[in-house]
């Protein structure tokens, strides 16, 4: 979830009005934000620099909040207070407008060029007139455009946002991608000019721009965006041109996202247009750009789209569960952005979403809205009136029986994890992990997560050397799934669940696990001798153990297990410096 | 033994009331031996009643009785000059501690040195005959004859190590309840011979000590976390939950994020958040319905039954990528399907509770696995008052009383709603829960009849085990490091006791 700081004076000076803490976070809660944290500059630089360079930023109190990760429109205090006041019926919600350039000048035109079908094939852009910055509004338009880019834009692999000044810069704009050595330009915040292959070396050091380079890096063509006179404006997804850089007094900004996923594209537009139209002379309006593609046809962006749907108030009171009339309901509605009037006599509603909500994209997102605003906490608890015959999941219920038998008859239950190294289950018991039929994992953090466990064995043992101060003996036992490659199933893999148990003293006590298997038969009606319905169990060859102390179960007339003194290189292996004697058995074949 | 016994009986008898420490004396016998006799007494039942109590003797150290038998330092010193004198250097080697012996005899008179002497330094008697008073003192503290001695020379003997002072515990002993001249040997237990000989009726028998603790049983011990595990599926099973089979932690991409409607740019669906499969890497697509496919499809790429979609360019290759799954709804879309393949829809309540995966950074409270419960029910027109309630109705069963409901954003369910409940305990609201509608687009593909809704909820096992245990760190709970000492200890658990 996306956190976005606002100093809290700032945050309650726009609100219009002072909160207690409580208050305030009530108020977050009730409307589906967090108050996170609350924390001053000096606070947090005492956290990340040490306390002795606290002191150096202001005590100014900072709310940290939670937004909900598909509202990019609360992702700035702009929008976020717009959010709130509508909400608390303090203002009404803007209409956004698409106003065309003056007579006599013309729309700004960019072309996108074919080659970039190779790298990134999307450009949208727009004109934001007549701007005023302050200090406070120019830092919030930087902070808007990287949450945007951390969020919606996946670290800029799917849109990345470019903003200029657009009197120095003259359209028409080309949107291209060129070999690195064919693009060479002055970077934001550089003093001279490099290549695009010397700017991925320069960036590759650098501790924020160096994780987007990726994403272009080994690509034969980079993307990038230059003017009528060949000025570079960016070089997408890594960096904008120093020459168009916007300033606190620049008056006219030029918007372009270059994008991977066309649909994101439009909404990032769509929330930078109408979160800092805010501050232009002619309020919440904004410049539309006109962006030739590469079959010649033009779109005019932003899109700035007004949607309309039609709910049925019957059927969302239903679904809440809640009676309330049409004009009631198109209040609620109204108040969480989404201007709605009653129409058919109170039996439908058209609503109205804005281009700030891209979050709705279905009838149920307006109805989660309705309850929002009457109130998750108002609405009437109910039971359902749903009958239903409870069953069990036969093997867990086979399981849960087995294991208070298990600890009866004196052993203590493991709980151990399901992923660990190859080595657990490959060298440490003297096997080769080629004969294994394990599941790998492609991208673990941490040796201990290479496979998925094909045994339940290594975790116990590991579970015995982490308390080998504990009283002799040790007796452990685990009832739990491990993992097995399968090409009968749609993922290729089958959980199976197992039965291990170990006795860890002075002596192995090969008879006592031979009980516990005894004992474990009799618990579920097996019988010894060697037929068809019986167990028995006999002598086999498992490197894991003792060469003469090993024997296969043989049980309803298949293998299902083994069981044996551990061999002493396996003890070693696992740390360990008693005898031990394990058994492990496959219980789906007693289902 | 047996006659300090009776000796002590006996006088307890005439005087009513003896003190040890005087009758070691009188007896001349070492005092731990009376002592060990009183306790002897005393331990056969309540024959006699003894009161503590702690006396201060002086007593001679080691240096101390080897004054009392050769004489003090100084003394012997004297003893060592002739009349004519001996050389100071000679006279440090003739005797012991003559260090301080000289200089105890210098201040004290007895002796004079002459440093001009030829041959170095000569030391002459200043007296003719000396008393070796402290020779007599320690005799006199020997004998505990106090008298005469000040309180100025003990401080001094202590001070030279000559005397130091110890605690004695002595015992006042007088008649008990059942005094008696004579001690019958106590029984330690009944015997079955006392019992076919009938000779318990003649025997007194020790008696028990009440405040020491029983032996503990040998036995096995269930896992806690196992243990809550059973309680929670028992919570289900009274509701009238059936229990899904969710044994199968790995699971294709498609199951686990595409049939929840989650877009594949999903950040969750980033390696960082989740364990991607390298062998076997990719789900066999044969083995997917083809048909379903194809609906999921549509509906994020250009979207269908009401919804937008996410418009973007939906990949089978993406959805087919194996994965440790991430949560078990992965499982409650498996078989919502299967539900929506029947002929005809019938209601149903799920529940499981399961491992889940997550690739993430692990700390005192998040390991890489973990258990998910999860809730849900299938019906005609369930309402969100609805889902309220069951959750509600589920945790009033885990001692839960206050909840409250925040709107939240999860990408399947809408409305979505984070449950919090009232810890008295920590007195304030703790989340503990996630909850939601499953949304059309997840559905309605899967072919369930449209005014079919689906409420849901999940928690994870781990956190209120954590907090009803209070335990901190989590790796104590569960992998490999668990303390068993702790798994011996846990009692049995009932989660509506506080």
């Amino acid at each position: 979830m996306p956190t976005v700081a606002l100093e809290r004076d700032l945050l309650y000076e726009r609100l219009g009005q002072s909160y207690t803490e409580e208050e305030f976070d009530e108020l977050c809660f009730e409307f589906g934000l967090e108050l996170d944290e609350v924390t001053s500059e000096n606070a947090l630089i005492a956290k990340e620099q040490g306390a002795d360079k606290a002191g150096t930023g202001s005590d100014k109190v900072i709310y940290k909040i939670e937004i909900p990760a598909n509202r990019y429109d609360l992702l700035c205090v702009e929008g976020l207070v717009r959010g709130l006041l509508v909400f608390k019926e303090k203002m009404a919600c803007p209409v956004y407008k698409k106003i065309p350039p003056t007579e006599g000048s013309t729309m700004q035109e960019l072309t996108i060029r074919p080659s970039t079908a190779a790298i990134r094939p999307h450009c949208v852009a727009a004109v934001l007139r007549n701007i005023t910055f302050t200090e406070a509004s120019y830092k919030n338009f930087i902070d808007l455009q990287d949450k945007l880019h951390q969020n919606i834009c996946r670290k800029r692999s799917l849109v990345a946002i470019g903003t200029h000044d657009l009197d120095t810069i003259e359209g028409p704009f080309v949107y291209d991608a060129l070999p690195p050595e064919d693009i060479k330009f002055k970077p934001l915040n550089q003093t001279k000019e490099y290549t695009a292959v010397e700017l991925m070396e320069l960036y590759s050091t650098d501790s924020h721009l160096k994780h987007y380079l990726h994403i272009i890096k080994d690509s034969p063509v980079y993307p990038v965006i230059f003017d009528k006179n060949n000025v570079v404006l960016s070089m997408p997804p890594i960096i904008n041109g120093e020459h168009s850089k916007i300033t606190l007094s620049t008056k006219n900004v030029f918007i372009e996202c270059t994008a991977t996923d066309l649909t994101k594209a439009k909404v990032v537009l769509d929330t930078i247009v109408t979160m800092f139209s805010e501050y232009c002379q002619d309020q919440f309006t904004v410049e539309p750009a006109k962006v030739i593609q590469t079959d010649g046809s033009e779109v005019v962006y932003p899109d700035l789209n007004y949607r309309h749907e039609v709910v049925e108030v019957a059927d969302i009171n239903k679904k809440l569960g809640i009676k309330i009339k049409a004009d009631a309901m198109a209040s609620l509605l109204t108040r969480m952005c989404l201007k709605s009037k009653a129409i058919e006599k109170g039996a439908r509603l058209i609503v109205e979403i804005p281009p700030t909500r891209a979050d709705v994209i279905h009838a149920c997102d307006i109805v989660e809205d309705v309850a929002i605003a009457y109130g998750y906490n108002n609405i009437k608890m109910t039971i359902p009136k749903t009958n239903c015959i409870s069953q069990q999941f036969p093997l867990n219920k086979l399981t849960d029986l087995l294991r208070p038998e298990i600890a009866a008859a004196g052993f203590t239950e493991a709980l151990t994890f399901s992923l660990c190294s190859k080595d657990d289950i490959s060298d440490r018991l003297r096997k080769d992990i080629s004969t294994i039929r394990a599941a790998h994992i492609a991208n673990p953090k941490t040796l201990d997560f290479q496979v998925a466990r094909t045994m339940l064995l290594p975790g116990i043992l590991r579970t015995v050397a982490s308390n080998r101060k504990m009283p002799l003996p040790l007796k452990l036992f685990e009832i739990s799934d491990v993992v097995f490659k399968d090409d009968t199933t749609d993922t290729g893999t089958r959980n199976r669940r197992h039965f291990c148990a170990i006795h860890y003293n002075k002596f192995p006590g090969f008879e006592i696990i031979q009980g516990l298997l005894d004992r474990t038969m009799q618990l579920l009606e097996v019988p010894p001798g060697k037929g068809d319905t019986q167990y028995y169990i006999r002598a086999a060859d498992d490197p894991t153990f003792f060469p003469g102390r090993c024997a296969e179960v043989i049980a309803l007339g298949r293998c299902v297990g083994v069981l044996g003194v551990l061999h002493p290189e396996v003890i070693a292996k696992f740390d360990l410096n008693m005898p031990c004697a394990a058994m492990e058995i496959d219980l789906e074949a007693f289902l | 033994m047996e006659d300090t016994t009776r000796e002590i009986l006996e006088r307890v008898e005439k005087l009513g009331k003896i003190d040890t420490l005087e009758l070691a004396a009188e007896l001349n016998v070492d005092h731990q031996k009376i002592v060990g006799a009183v306790k002897s007494i005393q331990s056969a039942g309540d024959i006699i009643n003894c009161e503590q109590c702690t006396s201060k003797k002086w007593e001679l150290t080691e240096e101390g009785k080897a004054v009392v038998e050769n004489g003090s330092h100084e003394a012997l010193v004297f003893n060592a000059v002739p009349v004519e004198g001996i050389a100071q250097a000679d006279l440090m080697q003739s005797v012991p501690n003559a260090k301080i012996g000289f200089s105890k005899a210098m201040s004290g008179g007895w002796i004079m040195i002459d440093k001009k002497a030829e041959g170095g330094p000569r030391v002459f008697r200043k007296v003719e005959s000396i008393e070796d008073l402290v020779q007599q003192s320690l005799i006199k503290l020997q004998n505990l004859q106090l008298d005469g001695i000040t309180d100025q020379q003990k401080t001094d003997y202590k001070k030279r190590k000559l005397i130091q002072e110890v605690k004695i515990n002595s015992f006042i002993v007088t008649k008990g309840r059942n005094f008696s001249l004579t001690i019958s040997k106590q029984e330690t237990d009944l015997t079955p011979e006392m019992l076919s000989s009938g000779s318990w009726k003649e025997h007194t028998f020790k008696p028990y000590n009440f405040e020491a603790l029983g032996v503990l049983p040998d036995s096995g011990h269930l896992h806690p976390l196992l243990k809550i595990r059973a309680e929670y599926r028992q919570i289900f099973l009274e509701m009238g939950f059936s229990e899904m089979p969710t044994n199968n932690f790995i699971e294709s991409s498609f199951w686990n994020f595409d049939a929840l409607f989650q877009p594949q740019q999903h950040p969750a669906r980033d390696a960082h958040d989740t364990f991607f499969i390298s062998d076997p890497m990719y789900a066999d697509e044969t083995k997917l319905p083809a048909d379903y496919v194809a609906k999921v499809k549509k509906v994020h790429s250009e979207g269908g039954y009401g919804s937008q979609g996410y418009r973007y360019d939906w990949k089978l290759e993406e959805g087919k990528k194996n994965i440790l799954r991430t949560h078990t709804t992965a499982v409650s879309a498996r078989m919502l399907y299967k539900l929506a393949q029947q002929e005809k829809f019938t209601p149903v309540k799920y529940f499981s509770i399961d491992r889940v995966f997550r690739n993430e950074t692990l700390d005192a409270t998040h390991l890489a696995e973990f258990h998910q419960i999860e809730g849900l029910v299938a019906d005609y027109g369930l309402t969100l008052g609805d889902l309220m309630g069951v959750i509600k109705e589920f945790f009033k069963k885990l001692g839960i009383q206050k909840l409250r409901f925040k709107p939240a954003y999860n990408p399947y369910t809408e409305p979505s709603m984070e449950i919090f409940g009232y810890h008295p305990g920590l007195k304030k609201w703790v989340e503990i829960g996630n909850s939601g509608v499953f949304r059309p687009e997840m559905l309605l593909p899967m072919g369930l009849p449209d005014n079919v809704q689906v409420i849901a909820w999940g928690l994870s096992l781990e956190r209120p085990t954590m907090i009803k245990y209070g335990i901190d760190n989590i790796r104590d709970l569960i992998g490999p490091k668990v303390n068993l000492q702790m798994v011996y200890n846990n009692p049995i658990c009932r989660l509506d006791r506080h």
